[in-house]
């Protein structure tokens, strides 16, 4: 499985895909996080859906990663358009059949390109984590915002426990991309669905019935960046996301192990 | 040990639509050159799918290398395969692409650069694929085929929009592999080229084998046939009457009359052209040729 991982990596490494996924993250991260800063006095809110988050939330150990949570989404988001991309391109390109010539094993090429895109991932984060994290220390201080708690063991601990909330969704967001490329086999179709549905849908279904939000997939995996939310508590996100990830990896895998290779 | 390359034993691929492959019979013995013919939609493509486990058949087995096609694993990395002509990733370059590849069957990448000059990119390996022309990416497909520097090398249209010179370079390159032991097995429509350098022929017609055996055994089954054209195209039917009359095989393709008969019949067919009052422009006896032979055997007048 090491060869299908060094493998995928030459193609995620390549400069426009990495350097276009990163930059688009940043730009979100960067935003997020100068919004929560720059608008913190701001009636109109200084946080995703206009909610207000003030000095004493901030001031407190978890602030120094408060935007970088909050961006968690978005960064699950880019990984759904990246993972999706990256399998259904297979389909797209014909290139699936010289892996499986050169690697018959399905499931160790499912397998390998999943660890070698978990890789990409965990990377982009790890990046996207330090810039938050910087730019709210750089902008605190004109914020008002007393940073004494962030560096801190219980500061330490929430940076962590962030960080491995936010990998957890950006990962099972990834997931559910390649799960679409598999079944739909083409990046376009992947990811329109895929994005339509967790912007858009899923919102409109929110809006309609807010108790629906406690049951999309979307949603879960957003709060499980969050490390749970006023209306979905962390444990119920992560267990019901871990549970529609497991289940659409089941149904992909099977499908992939066992279908022709026709294009 | 085998001695067969590739030997299938009564393998079907049946879809909702009928069978794309029907009960096909065909041995290949190691260490020849083994043409793959017939009509488009004959099965080809579906037939080397199989072979290399991309599809799975519905009925009877087949063997590569002595190894069963529900293992496909025991022996791909002694396999080199293009199918359906080229595909890699149009962002990365020609040498990058090979080396996904490379990395993936545990090859030497050393050995990339090498295979970039033999098929002679050298100098367009840095080059992304999407800049590729059809023959370069042509070229590519065949360097990743031999990346395992297999035993077995399996080629769906190797030549497709290479020029003459191209096709003239695959032509040797095949024939070098054969010699040092590499069995190829390769499809292709220019029969012309695959009559110079194959050995073997294997046959599709609409899913079935309609022939498998060595290439003199396949020609000696043939006719040979008289071509006649004449000065009046009209005249051309009245030529086909003649030879029927005279109980022959006959019909007109592209301008030109193809009688099956031996060549001393040239002469009879002269005369009673002359008596009957048409001007002949064209009469050559021919041996019977993979094309002729093609078209007799898989009905393809297209």
């Amino acid at each position: 499985m090491i060869r299908v991982i060094f493998a995928e990596w030459r193609k995620l490494r390549r400069p426009t895909l990495f350097f276009g996924t990163l930059g688009a993250a940043l730009f979100f991260t960067g935003l997020t996080t100068t919004f929560l800063y720059l608008m913190i006095d701001s009636q109109d809110g200084n946080s995703d859906r206009g909610r207000q988050v003030g000095r004493e939330i901030l001031n407190l150990a978890g602030g120094s990663v408060y935007g970088f949570s909050s961006v968690g989404g978005l960064l699950g988001i880019i990984a759904l358009c990246v993972f999706a991309a990256q399998t259904a391109q297979e389909y797209t390109y014909g290139t699936l059949r010289n892996l499986l010539v050169r690697q018959p094993g399905r499931i160790r090429i499912l397998y390998g390109k999943l660890a070698a895109m978990k890789i990409f991932a965990l990377i982009l984060v790890l990046i996207t984590a330090i810039v938050s994290i910087s730019l709210s220390y750089y902008l605190s201080d004109r914020a008002k915002v007393t940073t004494d708690l962030w560096f801190t063991s219980a500061g330490y601990h929430a940076i962590a426990q962030t960080l491995l909330n936010v990998t957890i969704s950006v990962i099972y967001f990834g997931i559910v991309g390649m799960i679409l490329g598999l079944l739909l086999r083409s990046p376009i179709s992947a990811i329109s669905i895929g994005v339509l549905w967790l912007l858009i849908i899923e919102n409109l279904l929110g809006a309609v019935k807010p108790t629906f939000l406690k049951w999309m997939p979307g949603n879960q995996l957003a709060t499980i960046a969050q490390g749970g939310s006023s209306t979905v508590s962390y444990s119920h996100a992560l267990t019901l996301g871990s549970l529609y990830v497991f289940i659409g990896a089941i149904i992909a895998t099977a499908l992939f192990t066992r279908r022709d290779v026709g294009n | 040990m085998t001695t067969m390359a590739i030997s299938v034993k009564d393998l079907s691929k049946k879809y909702d639509s009928g069978f794309a492959v029907s009960h096909a019979n065909f041995e290949v013995p190691l260490g020849t050159i083994c043409g793959f013919v017939g009509p488009n939609g004959a099965g080809k493509t579906t037939t080397i799918r199989m072979l290399l486990g991309l599809i799975s058949p519905t009925g009877g087995t087949a063997e590569v290398l002595g190894q069963s096609i529900q293992h496909p694993d025991k022996y791909l990395s002694q396999v080199g395969a293009m199918i359906e002509g080229p595909a890699f990733y149009p962002a990365l370059s020609g040498a990058e692409n090979l080396k996904v590849l490379a990395t993936l069957g545990g090859f030497p990448i050393e050995r990339v650069d090498e295979l970039i000059r033999a098929v002679g990119l050298e100098g367009r390996g840095g080059s992304k694929y999407k800049t590729y022309s059809l023959g370069m990416k042509q070229r590519l497909g065949i360097a990743a085929a031999l990346l395992p520097n297999p035993k077995v090398l399996i080629l769906d249209e190797p030549t497709n929009g290479l020029d003459p010179e191209g096709i003239q370079e695959v032509r040797d390159l095949l024939k070098r592999l054969a010699s040092q032991g590499t069995t190829v097995f390769v499809s292709s429509h220019l029969l012309s080229e695959l009559e110079l350098i194959s050995e073997y022929i294997v046959m599709l017609r609409k899913g079935e084998v309609v022939f498998a055996g060595t290439m003199q055994d396949l020609l000696l089954e043939q006719q040979p046939v008289i071509l006649v054209k004449t000065e009046k195209d009209t005249d051309l039917q009245k030529i086909i009457d003649i030879a029927h009359n005279d109980g022959h095989q006959a019909q007109i393709r592209s301008g030109v009359a193809h009688i099956e008969g031996p060549a001393e019949w040239a002469g009879t067919l002269n005369r009673q052209a002359f008596e009957a009052g048409i001007i002949l422009t064209q009469l050559a006896p021919q041996l019977p040729n993979l094309e002729e032979t093609f078209f007799e055997m898989t009905g393809d007048r297209s």
